[in-house]
C-alpha cells in the first residue's frame, strides 16, 4: 500500500502548481506577449504603441463588459454588433439635423448620444424579454436582432453613408483626457464599475446565482426574468456606447460596417479571459486581459510583417487554447 | 423457490449474483432476477434499490462487476442497448425516445431502413409499419408525423418499434406515468397481447394497482439486493410495501431516528390547503400544518408528494384548489411570493435545485436573505459574515470558513447550509423534501434534532421523507398520499408503521382522525 501511495504525493503538489498556472493562464499569456514584443518588436515601448493598442481594443472591451455579464447568467448575445450599427446610425441623424433640427450643437450631440445609447439598451431589453417571456434560447433570440438590427440601421439611414465632421461629438473617439484617449477612459470606467457590481452588489450576486444554478436561484426567490432582462439591456447599452466610439473615429457612419463581427470578438475576449461560457463564474478583468491578448497578438503579427488573414487564424487558435485550458481547470 | 412456483413455464432470463459498485459504493449486491417465457414480471423497489442499475446491466448500459446472465438458454452479454435489442431485449423508457416530427414509419424503421437500388424503399417500409401497428389493433396513417397522434398512440409506436426487432423480452420502465386511465387500459391490452404471443415483459412501476392488474410475478429489490420474489397472487399489497421498505410488519423498531416520539401539542393553523391539483401527478390533495407541528407527507414514489409541496411554494402552477396561509387566502405564482409570506423550501435534489456549486458557503447560505442584507443594492459583507458565522456555529457546519466553495463540502454539510438558507429567513413554515437523503448517519441525526428543536420553538414543518421511520417518529401528524390523492391522515399514537403502510398499499380511505 505504502509504495502505491507515495508516488502520489509529489503529483498532488505538481497539480497545485499547475492549477495556479491554469487560473492565471490568461494573465501569464499576456505578460509573455508583452515580453516577447519588448525584445522583438521595434519601438514597442512607446506611448504611441500603447495608445494605438488601447484605442483599438477599447470598443471590444466595452462590448465585452456587457457580454461578460450576459455570459455569466448562462446566456449569450449575438446582437451586439447590430446594436452598435443601430446606435451608430441613429446618432448622426440627430446631431446632423437629418431627423430632428436642434440648433444648439452641444444639446444636439447630447440628445443624439442619449437617444442612440438608450435605443440600443431598449433593443437589449427586448432580447431579454424574448428570452424570458417565451423561453427562447439566448443564441436564437439574439440571432433575431443580429439579423434584423443591421437592417433597421440601414433602413433608418436609407442605406446611405453619413460622413460628418463634428468635433463636439467626435471627442468620444478622438479626444484625449490627460493624454489618454477618451474611449480608453470610458473602457476603464466601465471595467471598474462592472467588476465592482459583480463583486459587491446584489445584482451581481443574482447574475452569478442564475448562471450557477437557475433552478436554485428561482427557488430562493431571485427574480430570474427581471435580472436577465437587465443584463441584456446592459449589453445593449454597452454596444450603444461602442457604436458611437466607432463612428467618431471613422468620421462617418456606415450601417453596413459598424460593429461588423463584433459579437465574435467580444465572445472571444470573454472566453480567452477565462469566463466560463456555461455561466456562474465571470471575470471582468479577465475579459479585459482576454481582449488585450487578442489585440496584442494581432499587433505583434502585423508589426512583424504577418498578414491580417494569418492573424485571424492565430486568433482562432487562441480561442481553442483558452477553451481547452478551461476544461483542464474544471477536471 | 421461484422456479418451482411456475413449473410449466420455461425460464427465459436468469440473472444471478449480480454485483456492481459505483466509485466504491455498492449499487447491487448479489442481486438476482428470473423471468420466465411469456410472463409479465414486476420489478419494484424504492429509490436507490437497484432496479435501474439491474436493467442497465441487462441492456448493456453499464458493465457488471460480477454475476451471470443467461438469456434464452445461453450466456448473455450486451455491449450496448443496441446490442441488447439485436439480441432480443428491448427497453421502453419513461421518456419516449422517438422522433416526433417524422412519420410513424420512419420512427419504426429508424436505424434499419430498407434500401432498393440505393434508395429507401418506402412502400415496403410503410407496409411493415402498418402490419406492426395492426398487431396492436391500431389502424392509423403511418405516413403522418408521430407528433400528430396522442401520447398513447405514440407509446404504442415505441412499443411496436421494440417488437419490430423480434424481441423476446420487453422492459417497460414506468410506462404508465404519462398516460391517462383509458390509455393505461390500452397499454394493458398490449401487454396481454405480448404475453399471448410468448413475449415476456419486465414491468417497472410504483403504482401497486397496476402491478396487480397486469403482472404474474414480482421481484422486490431493496438496498441493491433481491429481497423477495414470487407470484403476485400470493403476496398481499401490505407485504409488498413492507418488503420494499424493509419493514417487518410484526416488529416495530423504536427510536431509529433522532426525533424521539413527538408530543403533538401544537398551535393554530398556519397552512390550510384544500383539494389541490396540478399536472399529471396531483389530483386531489388536502393538508394542513399548525404552529409548532411537524407534518409528515408519506407515500410511495410517484404519489405526488413533491409536486404537492412545490405547488404550496409557488414553484409549480396550481390547477385547482384553495390555500390559506394564517387564515388569509394564499395564491403564490412564483417562489418569491411564498418566501415573502414566510415559507421556506428545501428541495429534494440538492445538486439540481439547491446549491450553487461555484458559490461560497456564505453566498449560498444568504441566497434568499440577500435582499435584506443590501443597502442601496450593495451587499453588506460585514453583516453577512456575522449571520453566516452564527449559522455555521449553530448548525455545526463543517467547512474551512464562510468563503469555501459549497461544492467542496460533504452532502450533510451542504444540506445544513441549505437548511440555514431558510432558517436565516426566520420562516413560519418550512417545507423539507427528503431532508436527510444521501447524507451520513451523523449528519442525519443532527439535522433531525435541529428540525425537532425548531418545531418546539413554534415553526411549522411540512416534511417529505421516503424513510418510514423518519416520517413516523418525526411527525405529529401524517398525511398519506397515493396516486395524487389523500388516502389517510394519522395523528399522534395512531401513527404506526402498520397504519402508514396499509394506507400506502391499499389506499384505504381511513376515517379522518378526530383530534382529541
Amino acid at each position: 500500500m505504502s509504495t502505491a501511495t507515495t508516488p502520489n504525493l509529489p503529483a498532488a503538489k505538481a497539480f497545485d502548481y499547475k492549477s495556479i498556472m491554469l487560473k492565471n493562464a490568461s494573465l501569464l499569456a499576456f505578460l509573455a506577449l508583452v515580453v516577447f514584443n519588448m525584445i522583438y518588436t521595434n519601438h514597442f515601448i512607446s506611448i504611441q504603441t500603447l495608445n494605438v493598442n488601447l484605442t483599438q481594443v477599447a470598443t471590444i472591451v466595452i462590448v465585452g463588459v456587457g457580454m461578460t455579464l450576459v455570459i455569466a447568467t448562462g446566456g449569450i448575445d449575438l446582437s451586439v454588433g447590430s446594436m452598435m450599427a443601430i446606435s451608430g446610425a441613429i446618432a448622426p441623424l440627430i446631431f446632423l439635423g437629418t431627423a430632428v433640427k436642434i440648433s444648439e450643437i452641444h444639446l444636439a450631440v447630447a440628445v443624439a448620444m442619449v437617444v442612440a445609447i438608450g435605443l440600443a439598451g431598449a433593443f437589449g431589453w427586448f432580447n431579454g424579454w424574448l428570452i424570458t417571456r417565451f423561453r427562447i434560447q439566448p443564441i436564437i433570440a439574439t440571432l433575431v436582432l443580429f439579423i434584423a438590427g443591421r437592417g433597421i440601421a440601414q433602413v433608418s439611414t436609407n442605406g446611405n453613408l453619413q460622413p460628418f465632421k463634428v468635433p463636439e461629438f467626435q471627442w468620444i473617439g478622438l479626444g484625449r483626457w490627460l493624454g489618454v484617449p477618451v474611449q480608453v477612459v470610458i473602457m476603464v470606467l466601465l471595467v471598474i464599475a462592472a467588476a465592482w457590481v459583480l463583486k459587491r452588489s446584489l445584482f451581481g450576486r443574482q447574475i452569478l446565482a442564475i448562471g450557477g444554478n437557475e433552478n436554485a436561484a428561482r427557488l430562493s426567490g431571485i427574480p430570474v426574468a427581471s435580472v436577465k432582462r437587465w443584463v441584456y439591456c446592459i449589453s445593449g447599452l454597452c454596444s450603444g456606447i461602442a457604436g458611437l466610439v466607432v463612428i467618431a473615429i471613422n468620421s462617418s457612419s456606415d450601417a453596413n460596417l459598424v460593429g461588423l463581427g463584433m459579437e465574435l470578438d467580444a465572445i472571444a475576449a470573454v472566453a480567452v479571459g477565462g469566463t466560463v461560457l456555461n455561466g456562474g463564474r465571470a471575470t471582468i478583468t479577465g475579459t479585459l486581459i482576454g481582449a488585450l491578448i487578442i489585440q496584442l497578438v494581432r499587433y505583434t503579427l502585423l508589426s512583424n510583417g504577418v498578414p491580417d488573414d494569418v492573424a485571424k487564424l492565430v486568433k482562432a487558435l487562441l480561442i481553442v487554447v483558452a477553451v481547452w485550458l478551461q476544461r483542464q481547470g474544471r477536471s | 423457490m421461484a422456479k418451482s412456483a411456475l413449473p410449466e413455464l420455461k425460464p427465459l432470463l436468469d440473472m444471478s449474483d449480480i454485483s456492481k459498485s459505483f466509485a466504491g459504493i455498492p449499487a447491487l449486491r448479489n442481486a438476482s432476477l428470473h423471468v420466465a417465457a411469456g410472463e409479465v414480471h414486476a420489478l419494484v423497489g424504492q429509490n436507490g434499490a437497484g432496479k435501474s442499475t439491474m436493467i442497465k446491466i441487462l441492456t448493456g448500459y453499464v458493465k457488471r462487476d460480477k454475476g451471470d446472465i443467461l438469456f434464452d438458454g445461453a450466456a448473455f452479454e450486451a455491449r450496448s442497448p443496441q446490442d441488447a435489442q439485436a439480441k432480443g431485449i428491448s427497453t421502453i423508457y419513461q421518456e419516449i425516445n422517438l422522433v416526433p416530427y417524422r412519420s410513424v414509419t420512419e420512427n419504426i424503421c429508424l436505424g434499419r431502413e430498407r434500401r432498393r437500388f440505393g434508395l429507401l424503399d418506402w412502400n415496403s417500409m410503410h407496409e411493415e409499419a402498418r402490419a406492426l401497428m395492426g398487431r396492436f389493433k391500431i389502424d392509423i396513417d403511418v405516413r403522418k408525423p408521430l407528433l400528430s397522434f396522442n401520447t398513447a398512440t405514440q407509446q404504442m409506436v415505441a412499443i411496436a418499434r421494440s417488437i419490430g426487432f423480434k424481441a423476446k423480452l420487453v422492459i417497460m420502465d414506468e410506462p404508465t406515468s404519462s398516460l391517462d386511465e383509458r390509455e393505461v387500459k390500452v397499454l394493458f391490452d398490449v401487454i396481454n397481447q405480448l404475453k399471448a404471443s410468448g413475449i415476456s415483459v419486465i414491468f417497472v412501476s410504483h403504482k401497486l394497482d397496476e402491478l396487480y392488474a397486469v403482472c404474474d410475478r414480482v421481484t422486490i429489490m431493496r438496498d441493491g439486493q433481491t429481497v423477495k420474489t414470487g407470484t403476485l397472487k400470493d403476496i398481499s399489497k401490505i407485504e409488498l410495501v413492507a418488503s420494499m421498505l424493509g419493514r417487518d410488519i410484526a416488529q416495530v423498531s423504536k427510536h431509529a431516528t433522532a426525533f424521539g416520539d413527538r408530543k403533538g401539542n401544537t398551535g393554530e393553523l398556519i397552512l390550510d390547503a384544500k383539494n389541490l391539483s396540478a399536472g399529471h401527478k396531483v389530483h386531489d390533495v388536502s393538508l394542513s400544518v399548525r404552529r409548532g407541528e411537524i407534518v409528515g407527507l408519506a407515500g410511495l414514489l410517484g404519489a405526488g408528494r413533491t409536486e404537492t409541496v412545490r405547488m404550496v411554494f409557488g414553484a409549480d402552477r396550481m390547477r385547482s384548489g384553495e390555500m390559506k396561509l394564517a387564515d388569509k387566502s394564499f395564491q403564490p405564482v412564483e417562489p418569491i411570493n411564498a418566501i415573502q409570506a414566510g415559507i421556506g423550501f428545501s428541495s429534494e435534489d440538492r445538486k439540481l435545485e439547491g446549491i450553487i456549486p461555484d458559490m461560497s458557503v456564505a453566498e449560498n447560505l444568504t441566497l434568499a436573505l440577500m435582499p435584506q442584507l443590501t443597502k442601496a443594492g450593495i451587499v453588506d459583507n460585514e453583516q453577512q459574515r456575522k449571520i453566516v458565522e452564527k449559522f455555521i456555529a449553530r448548525l455545526g457546519i463543517k467547512c474551512s470558513g464562510p468563503d469555501q466553495r459549497i461544492r467542496e463540502l460533504s452532502g450533510g454539510n451542504q444540506q445544513k447550509v441549505l437548511l440555514a438558507r431558510w432558517l436565516a429567513m426566520n420562516p413560519k413554515l418550512l417545507i423539507l423534501d427528503e431532508p436527510t437523503r444521501g447524507i451520513d448517519v451523523g449528519a442525519k441525526a443532527e439535522i433531525q434534532t435541529i428540525v425537532k428543536e425548531l418545531a418546539d420553538q413554534g415553526l411549522g414543518v411540512l416534511m417529505i421523507s421516503s424513510e418510514l421511520e423518519e416520517v413516523i417518529e418525526g411527525s405529529d401528524r401524517v398525511f398519506v398520499l397515493r396516486d395524487g390523492r389523500n388516502v389517510g391522515e394519522l395523528t399522534g399514537k395512531k401513527i404506526t408503521e402498520a397504519a402508514v403502510m396499509a394506507a400506502m398499499a391499499h389506499g384505504d380511505h381511513l376515517a379522518p382522525e378526530e383530534n382529541a
